[in-house]
């Protein structure tokens, strides 16, 4: 009798230690993840606004294909997309504030580069957006192209950017002299350009094609032809917690693998009985996805039904809002993009 | 020795709390680092910094150092200061002596002007000279020539460049003037005290300072050129100048509203001033035969400007802090460049933010002392 409850104890002590330690291994492992859940919101650092990748509308919503990144991680940690906290944030004060710990995802149209991911203590987890630098002129100057561009050209940009980089890169191989006039923010930046103060405007040509719908007469500029830097867009995560930028990774990879697979938020409930174990995968109908990121196993789910496959986030926010409607390297890799993602298995 | 002592004991405690305190600060800030992987050191300073800059007092592009663009930005932090500090003593004693005119209008006037300047949040002003009155000026190519030579344009403001042949000479010839009249004016001075004989310094003087020059462009080889700036086409409605001098219209529109917002504050101290030098020394000094010019020359304004340097050094000092706001209009100050492009290119947060707070100190503390040495030299010397 004695002995069958000091066993029964044992077990019981053994069960509980057990069952913590398979249901939240890796969230031990990471302080952000256990934060999250702890605070009820995921903490993302966002842009002050530009329309098609972070922009708030008028009752504080924000939308947009970088939004939607920090809405699928959201989705998959705690089970509701609506569950973020955005900070909007100047190119500035971006890395700041993640490394900080003031955000936890900074997802805010941020070029990849090796001295940002190795040098300044962060991780870029994969890409949501692949542009390119480009530049902006009045419709009128009758400029098509930038072999147009002359000696002593003004041209407008934000501080702080790869842009102010690649542009001195262009300028300089071209052997063009050019006046760069660059402000902390982008609204300062369209401002002056609308104002004549700059003969040409250049940023990331995503970036230029949403500032366009901002000027008080879109159809008077154009975007030049041209790109004259690879601009692969991403989210941002602190280094040195694996569990959490793996998990922001896949919440990105599961977006796009789904839209690859032909999973949407209409459909997904019903392919959980699909006849390709690919497909049951990543609905987690099969295997135990969800246990290695230290979630569990609906997360891509959710963030298929919640938030939708990258396809659905595009259309939504760039193309049909007229920002770009033609996705070109934006694409998946099957229709002639560049979205390939490491399979989920 | 207990006495003593006891004075240590709370100094000696202080230093430690303080030294604790910043101790702390250090340690977890090296600490949050090492675990973010984020290095440290001042060594990014000579890497190439790979931007440029729109306007620079020296020579300077992105195949320089970061070091470079840091001066770069110092320097022109400092000039919006000096320009606008200039400017704004100007205005400043100017609308300061209007508020205590008897004629109603200017009195009005001086009054509507500060009750108006200090009172709107200096980053809006500045806002409203660059995108307002920056929107209102001419484009390059409809510009009316100010003078048949001056430009003032959304691109900026262009003036003539001197171009000068054999410069040091006349600069040789200036400083020979300036050493000349310093010496006839001690002169005068001990003839005055002696022997109470005037002689016309002020004549004499400017005879030395226009006429040393001239001799210079006569017989010393100086010659002085304009370069006149001249419109250029980059496109089919795009236009700028080229040639002269060109100002950026973000460095006008900075200086205009430093100088207009700081000048209230000036005119608010010369008018204490000169209103805390009591009645009785101006008619004092009316009733022994000195001329109104002479009482306020030799009775008010030394005992005004006593009262009025400390609290203008303070404006000097907000005004050399709030040139800072330039980051909003794209003007190159030390924040922008420094704390802004090279901080964002680099990350060195710590590093970058340290080294500007440093330097702003330095800056401070540099026109401090200069003002307190010049309050020493006017206050009163008891004999």
């Amino acid at each position: 009798m004695f002995k069958i409850k000091q066993i029964t104890s044992l077990l019981a002590v053994v069960a509980v230690l057990f069952g913590f330690a398979t249901e939240s291994f890796a969230a031990k492992k990471s302080k952000t993840l256990k934060n999250t859940i702890k605070q009820g919101f995921v903490k993302c650092g966002v842009s002050q606004g530009l329309p098609g990748f972070s922009n708030a509308d008028a009752s504080g919503n924000w939308t947009g294909v970088d939004v939607d990144v920090c809405r699928a991680v959201a989705a998959a940690v705690l089970g509701d997309a609506n569950k973020v906290k955005f900070t909007p944030l100047s190119a500035k004060e971006r890395f700041t504030a993640l490394t900080s710990g003031e955000i936890d995802v900074l997802s805010r149209n941020t070029t990849w580069t090796l001295s940002r991911d190795a040098d300044i203590g962060l991780t870029f987890v994969g890409v949501n957006f692949y542009d390119g630098q480009g530049f902006m002129v009045r419709k009128n100057s009758g400029m098509t192209s930038v072999n147009d561009f002359k000696d002593g050209i003004s041209a407008c940009t934000n501080i702080g950017t790869t842009t102010e980089l690649n542009m001195r890169d262009f300028f300089n191989s071209k052997g063009i002299s050019y006046e760069p006039v660059a402000f902390e923010k982008a609204d300062e930046v369209v401002a002056a350009y609308d104002a004549g103060r700059c003969d040409t405007y250049t940023t990331d040509k995503s970036g230029l094609a949403a500032q366009r719908t901002k000027m008080s007469n879109p159809d008077d500029h154009i975007v030049l032809p041209e790109t004259i830097s690879k601009e692969p867009l991403g989210p941002v995560v602190r280094q040195g917690d694996a569990v959490w930028e793996d998990i922001v990774r896949w919440s990105l990879n599961t977006m796009i693998e789904a839209e690859e697979y032909g999973i949407n938020s209409g459909n997904a409930d019903s392919l959980k009985t699909s006849d390709n174990p690919a497909v049951k995968r990543i609905v987690g109908a099969e295997g135990e996805m969800g246990a290695a990121l230290g979630l569990d196993n609906d997360w891509s789910l959710r963030i298929i039904k919640q938030v939708g496959n990258y396809g659905e986030s595009y259309k939504r926010n760039i193309a049909d809002t007229g920002i770009l409607p033609d996705r070109g390297p934006n694409e998946i890799w099957t229709n002639g993009g560049l979205l390939y993602t490491p399979p989920a298995r | 020795m207990n006495a003593k002592f006891k004075k240590i004991i709370p100094q000696l405690l202080t230093l430690t709390f303080v030294a604790l305190v910043f101790g702390f600060f250090s340690y977890n800030a090296q600490l949050n680092m090492e675990n973010r992987g984020i290095s440290f050191g001042y060594g990014f300073l000579s890497q190439e910094s790979s931007f440029d800059v729109q306007f620079s007092l020296i020579e300077y592009d992105g195949s320089h150092s970061y070091f470079r663009a840091y001066l770069v930005g110092l320097l022109n932090t400092i000039l919006v200061s000096v320009i606008g500090i200039i400017f704004a003593t100007i205005i400043g004693v100017v609308v300061g002596i209007a508020r205590l005119s008897t004629n109603l209008l200017i009195n009005r006037s001086a009054a509507y002007y500060v009750e108006f300047f200090r009172n709107i949040p200096l980053l809006l002003q500045i806002f409203f000279w660059y995108f307002a009155a920056l929107r209102a000026l001419p484009l390059p190519e409809d510009a009316e020539p100010i003078f048949g030579v001056i430009f003032l344009t959304i691109k900026g403001l262009f003036i003539p460049a001197f171009v000068w042949n054999n410069l040091d000479i006349f600069l040789y010839s200036l400083l020979a003037a300036i050493i000349s009249i310093i010496v006839i004016r001690s002169y005068s001075k001990r003839l005055r005290e002696n022997e109470g004989k005037h002689i016309p310094v002020l004549y004499i003087s400017l005879g030395l300072i226009v006429g040393l020059p001239l001799i210079s462009f006569l017989i010393g080889g100086v010659t002085l050129n304009f370069e006149i700036p001249e419109l250029v086409q980059l496109a089919k409605t795009s236009f700028r100048f080229n040639g002269g001098l060109g100002l950026p219209p973000e460095l006008i529109a900075l200086t205009l509203a430093l100088a207009l917002y700081t000048a209230t504050f000036i005119a608010e101290c010369v008018r204490a001033g000169i209103q805390g030098v009591s009645k009785g020394q101006k008619e004092a000094a009316a009733s022994i035969g000195l001329t109104p010019n002479q009482v306020l020359k030799l009775v008010i304004m030394p005992q005004a400007l006593r009262i009025i340097i400390p609290p203008t050094t303070n404006q000097y000092l907000n005004l050399t802090k709030n040139s800072s706001l330039a980051a909003a209009i794209a003007y190159p100050d030390l924040v922008l460049v420094f704390a802004g492009t090279a901080l964002m290119q680099t990350g060195r947060a710590i590093e970058i933010v340290s080294i500007t707070m440093l330097t702003y100190l330095s800056l401070s503390v540099s026109i401090s002392v200069l003002m307190n040495w010049y309050n020493k030299k006017i206050a009163i010397k008891e004999k």
